[in-house]
């Protein structure tokens, strides 16, 4: 275990940015969220949750395939370069790295999304614990722990200090490329060991922590989808695109054309999201018509279908991030309870 | 809030009213949904306090369709959309029973997390009937307090006043929020060299993330399909590679609302990012009251408006004009 003191923190961007990028959370116009690291970044890596979650890091929002020139009577086809350069996101959340652990499930599978691929293979992430875990925060009923991230290097803040801890090749091959500012600490363990049992307590302590998925897993398909429950629950939801794009596993994106003049074409891909009345647009018409239909899908996938593809695995990682950020405070937690309670009262 | 809700169950009761729109008691404590209640042991939940900023007007589009009247309580800033949205006709008076509610100005979550306040167990002061000029904020993290005004959005600083503009009866007292010049910021940015405005706006406008929750939420965007969501537009709903083109996104629905928006302040009460997307709209307001006299839109129900009606001594304002 190395440590690294705080006020060294900007040393230690210089050096791996001089090497390669780094994304970190960076504070811009009162918001903050994972961007690229820069002399005049405001870097803020106290504030718990970024507004988006990091996963633009492996899955970027919106992301070019290639152009499309006319040229005469020939059409030239530029494929947009893989990432061939290697980069470290730091600060991800515990929650964060299982976020990408579901993305892996969706896209290194076959077929391989070889966008999304490239940027695993290069991208080396560096978590750090969640000193102060918040109410919205439930990350423990998905059998995450927030005190001990499960990344390429784990990091915790503590006092004036970063402790360092490499879990894998890439993470041990960062601590090589950045040793010289680090520091070991023969007494880190047992700091870090400290630490991670106060996060503990804390977590112990969370309003959602003890939140119960009985009854959610791959084989309820027809009971939970039947449901008469969503009748109701949808009834507020705008049918915006917030959760879903604030939520660190939510995958679906569209492919569309974006005219760019002088007879070119830039097919992109961006995120959509099943709560837009497009989505799942195809030449037959829309096959999910009403918002409560739209509503349905999105915690039907996290906690019903990707559990049915993925051995048990739930989509959701408790982050929270829905949950502070819905307009009309609607969010999986209720959605979950709503269930429990219609459970309890048979 | 008792007083409310008795009077609800009698109206749900003697048959006046077929449901009631109002708020339902969040599983944080300052987390409240919209919500309808039908039943008498549905009022269990329901709540009305200083987190209850979402404006309920235009969930009338939809309730209008249903059988039966709807109670629809609404806060003074409400009852401008609301009026808005009946010029409109958007939503039908006929099937409204409209209960004015008191407000003392309302809450922002956001705010109080900026004041580094977290693990949030439960906010006292909150309540609508409470004099306090304090909330008391119980954390994990020890015990936490800031001024009510404080913790206030950014709309009830500029507050339009505490009368309803259309009601059928009224419950509870409200308070003229405003401690703050509507247009100040406006001019702030009125007064930039175009470069600035330019570079001010890019800033703010490149936190969206198109998630359209300012236009969902949006009394005065209430198009059945929105230009937006049309799959044969270059800009349709979801991010776009070419930045430029997504911020035109902002400018256009600014552009639709001109006119028609009330101020009501829930485009920047919802975005994600904190963008303050309510000066667009003011912007327009401010020019709409210096070009054709002072108006605020949702006041009345006059349905000829500063840009919706014609007079030869129109101003005309722009290059066009000036050039002859």
């Amino acid at each position: 275990m190395y440590k690294i003191a705080k006020e060294n923190l900007t040393a230690l961007f210089q050096k791996i940015a001089a090497e390669q990028e780094l994304y970190l959370p960076v504070r811009n116009e009162g918001q903050v969220n994972f961007a690229a690291w820069s002399e005049d970044a405001t870097v803020d890596i106290d504030t718990l949750k970024t507004v988006k979650s990091p996963k633009d890091a492996f899955f970027p929002q919106s992301e070019t395939l290639y152009t499309c020139v006319r040229d005469g009577k020939k059409i030239n086809i530029e494929p947009e370069a893989l990432k061939e350069q290697d980069f470290v996101v730091f600060g991800m959340r515990a929650c964060d790295v299982r976020g990408v652990e579901v993305l892996d499930k969706v896209f290194l599978v076959d077929p391989l999304d070889t966008f999304y691929a490239a940027r695993r293979d290069h991208g080396t992430i560096v978590a750090l614990a969640c000193h102060e875990p918040e109410e919205t925060c439930f990350c423990k009923v998905f059998g995450i722990d927030a005190a001990e991230p499960a990344a390429d290097v784990a990091a915790w803040l503590i006092g004036e200090d970063l402790y360092w801890k490499a879990l894998t090749e890439k993470g041990e091959a960062l601590t090589k490329a950045v040793a010289d500012l680090l520091t070991e600490d023969a007494g880190a363990d047992e700091t870090v060991e400290k630490e991670k049992e106060a996060i503990h307590n804390i977590i112990e302590q969370l309003p959602y922590t003890h939140l119960s998925l009985e009854g959610w897993n791959g084989d309820v398909t027809m009971e939970k989808f039947d449901s008469p429950l969503w009748d109701e629950l949808y009834k507020p939801c705008l049918g915006c695109g917030t959760c879903t794009f604030v939520c660190p596993t939510c995958q679906c994106y569209d492919i569309k054309d974006y005219d760019t003049g002088k007879n070119g074409v830039q097919r992109y891909r961006c995120w959509d999201s099943c709560m837009y009345s497009d989505f799942t647009m195809m030449a037959g018409g829309n096959n999910r018509k009403t918002q409560k239909e739209r509503f349905r899908q999105r915690f039907m996938h996290k906690l019903v279908y990707y559990p049915a593809n993925n051995d048990g695995m739930y989509s959701c990682v408790g982050c929270g991030r829905c949950v502070e950020k819905c307009p009309e405070s609607l969010n999986i937690v209720k959605v979950i309870k709503a269930f429990a309670k219609q459970g309890g009262e048979k | 809030m008792q007083e409310l809700i008795n009077r609800a169950k009698e109206l749900l009761a003697d048959g006046t009213v077929a449901r009631v729109l109002g708020w339902k008691a969040g599983d944080l404590p300052y987390n409240p949904e919209p919500a309808y209640f039908e039943k008498e042991e549905d009022f269990a939940d329901f709540v009305y306090n200083g987190f209850c900023g979402a404006n309920l007007s235009k969930y009338m589009i939809e309730a209008s369709k249903l059988e039966g009247k709807t109670l629809v309580c609404l806060k003074p800033c409400d009852t401008y959309s609301f009026q808005e949205l009946m010029k409109e006709h958007r939503v039908d008076r006929d099937k409204a029973y409209i209960i004015g509610v008191g407000c003392k100005g309302k809450l922002d979550i956001e705010k109080i997390r900026a004041m580094g306040i977290k693990g949030i167990k439960s906010i006292s002061g909150a309540e609508i009937e409470d004099e306090a000029e304090t909330l008391t904020i119980d954390t994990i993290y020890g015990e936490k307090s800031c001024a009510y005004k404080d913790a206030m959005l950014e709309r009830c600083h500029v507050c339009k006043g505490k009368d309803h503009m259309i009601f059928d009866e009224i419950i509870g007292e409200s308070k003229d929020t405003k401690d703050a010049d509507r247009f100040a910021e406006v001019e702030k940015i009125e007064a930039m060299s175009p470069e600035d405005k330019f570079a001010f706006f890019q800033k703010e406008l490149s936190k969206c993330i198109r998630c359209n929750a300012c236009r969902n939420v949006c009394p005065a965007c209430s198009c059945r399909k929105c230009v937006f969501d049309s799959n044969k537009f270059d800009s349709s709903q979801k991010a776009n590679v070419d930045s430029f083109e997504e911020k035109m996104f902002h400018i256009i629905r600014a552009f639709h609302v001109a006119g028609r928006c009330t101020d009501c302040g829930e485009c920047s009460r919802v975005c994600p990012q904190g963008i303050r997307l309510h000066l667009f709209n003011r912007k327009f307001i401010k020019d709409i009251n210096e070009l054709y006299g002072e108006y605020q839109a949702g006041a009345d129900l006059e349905p000829r408006t500063p840009l919706t009606n014609y007079d030869v001594e129109d101003a005309e304002p722009g290059i066009v004009a000036e050039r002859g």
